[in-house]
């Protein structure tokens, strides 16, 4: 597998509907924050990975340069990668292929997201990501894509609202102890159902917000992981997975592409029984029914089986898979390719007993993290231990 | 101690210009060349006509057209004439416009799976001419077209299916 | 570097200023059928990780890294984007083939500017919103601005300059993948029309259509395919500032660093006498001195397949090109634009390559045939 490596720091800023900071600053103040919280100094970091999602949003072409500064890039190596949504994990695999070659000892991981620039509503920067010819004539609204995911896995699997809307009521509740939360609430099931109804069966409090955040972590060799921490966090496998983009000609109900990615990295972590090994989760919630989608996806039940696991309380902090303590995306907030290196920091706290409030009963040793991105199409995996 | 910062803004800070900002409408227009699948797409759409392509070795039947079958990674040469019904493989009930305005008659996308394509072979339109709440998965529909002299070789040449 | 990457398939569409009779698509199908004949591979089953370079405001669309895994055969396998210049993806794979993880990685890059109707307007876009755009310049200004400081600060006219458009639009004629091979005097150059001072339209290099696609392997699997590999000795890719303030006007620093740590990697220390010739940026005239300054390479051959100048500019695309046309050259294939070193084919090649204005880095590539 090539060296082993390991996270040692993480930081990130709180999750706003719009910041005051510009890009650069949003991105500096997370590096800072990673370097800060392991001790490191920038001269520390051999080279940086920026993760970024579309330049739509900033108004900004070439973002990958124009945040370097702010990543801390000047005179490194660095580049910028991208795969929509599912950024935020796959800038850990870009992290881990950069030590994992023996090229660089150290590196930075830095996620930024700035969507509330454009204006009226950064959603409408999304009508661009349709084919041009064959889709985009019809107006397409990106939560007609959710919509009809939703729509075909609650059909194929005979799910109720009722029970999707739990997630939406667990995450905004331990997003309460998340102190960069953006949009953590008490709420209930009946207010899931009785909110506005923007695309069938997609309700406003089905989705996560609009938000300006940045997040960043420190990655090293083994060699040096203990110069900076007692506690490194080892990366034990990473799996990124890209369907086709004929989406329209694919089985929405089942996420294969984030099996595909999680069947590479579980290989590389040599995790035979994902539902045994793994002691808690973060996949990616941009709506709550994604997360019982992506759980199905990375094999931690059968498919259709995810709702039974909320019903039965299994994925509360306290239960015996703890999914999304951190709150989410749903309850902390959704700046795209930041909020999955949110779900990344998370495990890292919680693996070394860093979580505060949010901790979980047990002690955990493993754990994943898992984002999604594209027109219903890339899976992009991380497991972690400790 | 962990540090989480950022300044917050409201709407009001914006309409009362509490801080400096920068505002810049882009000047980006693109013309994208259909080559060869999607031109005869095209072509056949404003025939009234829709087209789809067949694999030489796995034989699928697959729309929207493409010259090469991404599962087997060959040239495709076989353009199929497939049939303007299918059936609805999902759907939903849009309420708002892709800029986040209310609309005043719902829209409802879905992916409708054509007759004469391989199983699951869909494309993104419109249902219209029924009541939401009817709509179902497995539904039967027919495309409903524009004039013959209104249609331009674009996906719009078909205003949207219709249950039959 | 102890464990060697190669490279052991290559294949481009030629570049044309139009191409409308095919979409990006099936361009970038055409270059990667070709890539794979050219290495006896199947990418269904022996590609390991693909990489693919766009940015979305080239392509007109957001999260453009969508449309890629078809037609380069990497659906539902590992694909992802890299926003820079194809040579930076290579290098993304390089690091990707070193982890031992996978053994064989394809790179993908092209662009159709003939798409981009604003092209202007869409360079505008890569200025600094707040600080720049609002000055409401053509961007190219920063070009005019960085020639007029490196002709105040070293001994090269404007006429140095010229003659590396005629130069590079001289080899290009020779050159079938190349769009604007011409026949062109200095005083053609200098008295075409003046875009933003000092340079003139003829020296900035022309835009074009075109798709590349780039096939490593590891050592161990490269033996066993069709062609002889091209060995990577080293490799270096740096970022400087996207601050125009901060910037070194007159010489490209990124490439001096980026060209330090690649000759390091190679065991170069004189590569004037140990590099046999070179494919360097020639985005605009005055950038191949530039760059051949930093990489201390002015005594060899440089860019015998016409550069950008003399093939066209295709954004992402170029740094591939680039390469491409680097080991046509190792491998004896270059045909009418071949180049000899002492009646024997060239051994050791550096291919360098820059994302353009307003960024500043920039990636070095050493490459040997033995």
């Amino acid at each position: 597998m090539g060296r082993r490596v390991a996270i040692v720091g993480a930081g990130m800023t709180k999750f706003v509907r719009r910041a005051k900071e510009t890009g650069k600053e949003l991105a500096f103040y997370a590096a800072k924050a990673a370097l800060d919280s392991c001790g490191a100094k920038l001269r520390d970091i051999d080279a940086v990975v920026l993760g970024s999602a579309p330049d739509t949003f900033d108004g900004v072409h070439m973002k990958g340069e124009y945040l370097s500064c702010g990543a801390g890039a000047f005179g490194k190596p660095y580049l910028r990668c991208y795969v929509g949504g599912g950024t935020g994990v796959f800038a850990v695999a870009v992290g881990w292929y950069y030590i994992a070659s023996g090229i660089f000892d150290t590196c930075l991981v830095v996620c930024e997201e700035k969507m509330s620039s454009y204006q009226p509503h950064p959603q409408g920067a999304f009508l661009t990501i349709f084919d041009h010819t064959t889709e985009r004539p019809l107006g397409p609204n990106l939560l007609w894509i959710f919509a009809l995911e939703m729509q075909r896995y609650m059909q194929t699997y005979g799910i109720k609202k009722e029970e999707i809307a739990l997630v939406a009521v667990k995450n905004k509740k331990n997003a309460l102890d998340h102190p960069a939360a953006q949009i953590a609430a008490e709420i209930t099931v009946e207010d899931v159902l009785n909110s506005e109804v923007l695309c069938y069966p997609v309700q406003r409090l089905d989705v996560s917000p609009v938000s300006d955040g940045a997040c960043a972590i420190v990655m090293t060799n083994e060699y040096l992981a203990r110069r900076f921490t007692d506690k490194p966090v080892w990366v034990s496998g990473v799996g990124w997975c890209l369907d086709t983009a004929y989406w329209t000609n694919r089985d929405l109900a089942y996420p294969r592409y984030v099996e595909e990615a999680a069947r590479m990295a579980y290989k590389m972590a040599g995790i035979r029984d994902p539902r045994r090994e793994i002691d808690v989760a973060e996949p990616y919630d941009p709506f709550d029914y994604k997360e019982l989608h992506h759980l199905e996806g990375l094999m931690l039940c059968g498919r259709g089986e995810a709702p039974q696991l909320l019903v039965d309380g299994k994925t509360q902090r306290d239960g015996e898979l703890p999914v999304c303590p951190s709150g989410g995306l749903l309850g902390v907030g959704n700046p795209i390719a930041a909020a999955g290196l949110m779900k990344v920091i998370e495990i890292f706290w919680q693996l070394r007993g860093e979580a505060d409030k949010r901790q979980i009963a047990k002690k955990a040793k493993r754990g994943v993290a898992q984002a999604w991105g594209d027109l219903m199409q890339v899976g992009t995996v991380v497991v972690l231990e400790i | 101690m962990k540090n989480f910062f950022a300044t917050p803004l409201s709407e009001e800070d914006f309409k009362k210009k509490n801080f400096c900002f920068e505002t810049w409408i882009g000047n980006c227009f693109y013309a994208w060349d259909c080559g060869v699948a999607i031109g005869k797409y095209l072509e056949g759409l404003k025939k009234g006509k829709i087209i789809g392509v067949k694999c030489p070795k796995c034989e699928r039947i697959m729309v929207p057209p493409r010259i090469f079958c991404e599962w087997c990674f060959v040239l495709i040469e076989d353009f199929v004439e497939l049939k303007d019904t299918g059936r609805i493989n999902t759907f939903s009930i849009s309420y708002i416009s892709w800029d986040v305005k209310k609309l005043e008659k719902p829209q409802i996308p879905a992916v409708i799976e054509i007759d004469g394509a391989s199983p699951g072979y869909g494309i993104l339109h419109l249902i219209s001419e029924v009541d939401p709440k009817e709509v179902k998965i497995g539904m039967r529909v027919k495309a409903v077209w524009k004039d013959e002299k209104e249609r331009e070789g674009k996906i719009t040449d078909i205003k949207y299916f219709k249950p039959y | 570097m102890k464990r060697r990457v190669c490279i052991v398939g290559i294949g481009m569409t030629p570049l044309k200023p139009l191409s409308e009779e095919v979409s990006y698509k099936e361009m970038m199908f055409e270059a990667a059928v070709k890539a794979y004949e050219d290495c006896g591979i199947n990418p269904r089953k022996d590609v390991d990780t693909f990489v693919c370079c766009s940015e979305d405001y080239i392509e007109g669309t957001s999260i453009f890294d969508e449309y890629v895994p078809d037609q380069i055969g990497g659906a539902l396998k590992q694909v992802h984007t890299i926003t820079s210049d194809g040579l930076f993806g290579v290098c993304a794979a390089i690091l990707q083939l070193l982890t031992e993880e996978f053994k064989v990685a394809v790179v993908e890059a092209h662009a159709k500017a003939s798409n981009i109707l604003t092209p202007e307007g869409v360079h505008m876009c890569a200025l600094d919103p707040i600080y720049t755009r609002p000055l409401n310049v053509n961007p190219i200004f920063i070009a005019g601005l960085e020639y007029n400081s490196f002709l105040f600060n070293y001994p090269f006219t404007q006429t140095d300059c010229a003659e590396v458009v005629v130069k590079n639009k001289k080899n290009a004629l020779k050159n079938p993948y190349a769009a604007y091979g011409a026949n062109l005097s200095v005083e053609d150059v200098l008295n075409s029309f003046p875009v933003a001072y000092p340079l003139t339209e003829l020296e900035v290099s022309p835009y074009a259509d075109g798709a590349c696609v780039i096939v490593l392997a590891r050592e161990e699997v490269a033996k066993d395919l069709k062609k002889k590999p091209i060995y990577i000795d080293g490799f270096s890719f740096i970022q400087g500032s996207p601050n125009l303030e901060v910037r070194s006007w007159e010489y490209p620093r990124a490439t001096e660093e980026a060209a330090k740590r690649a000759y390091k990697m190679a065991g170069i220390s004189n590569p004037n006498k140990e590099i046999d010739f070179c494919e360097i940026d020639d985005t605009y005239s005055y950038k191949e001195i530039q760059n051949a300054l930093a990489l201390n390479c002015q005594d060899i051959i440089i860019n015998p397949s016409g550069g950008s100048l003399g093939m066209g500019y295709i954004y992402e695309g170029t740094g591939l090109m680039r390469l491409i046309m680097a080991v046509l050259q190792l491998r004896g294939e270059a045909g009418s634009f071949q180049i000899k070193i002492n009646n024997e084919l060239p051994k050791k090649a550096l291919v360098q390559s820059w994302r353009g204005l307003p960024t500043e880095n920039s990636c070095v590539l050493i490459l040997n045939r033995e």
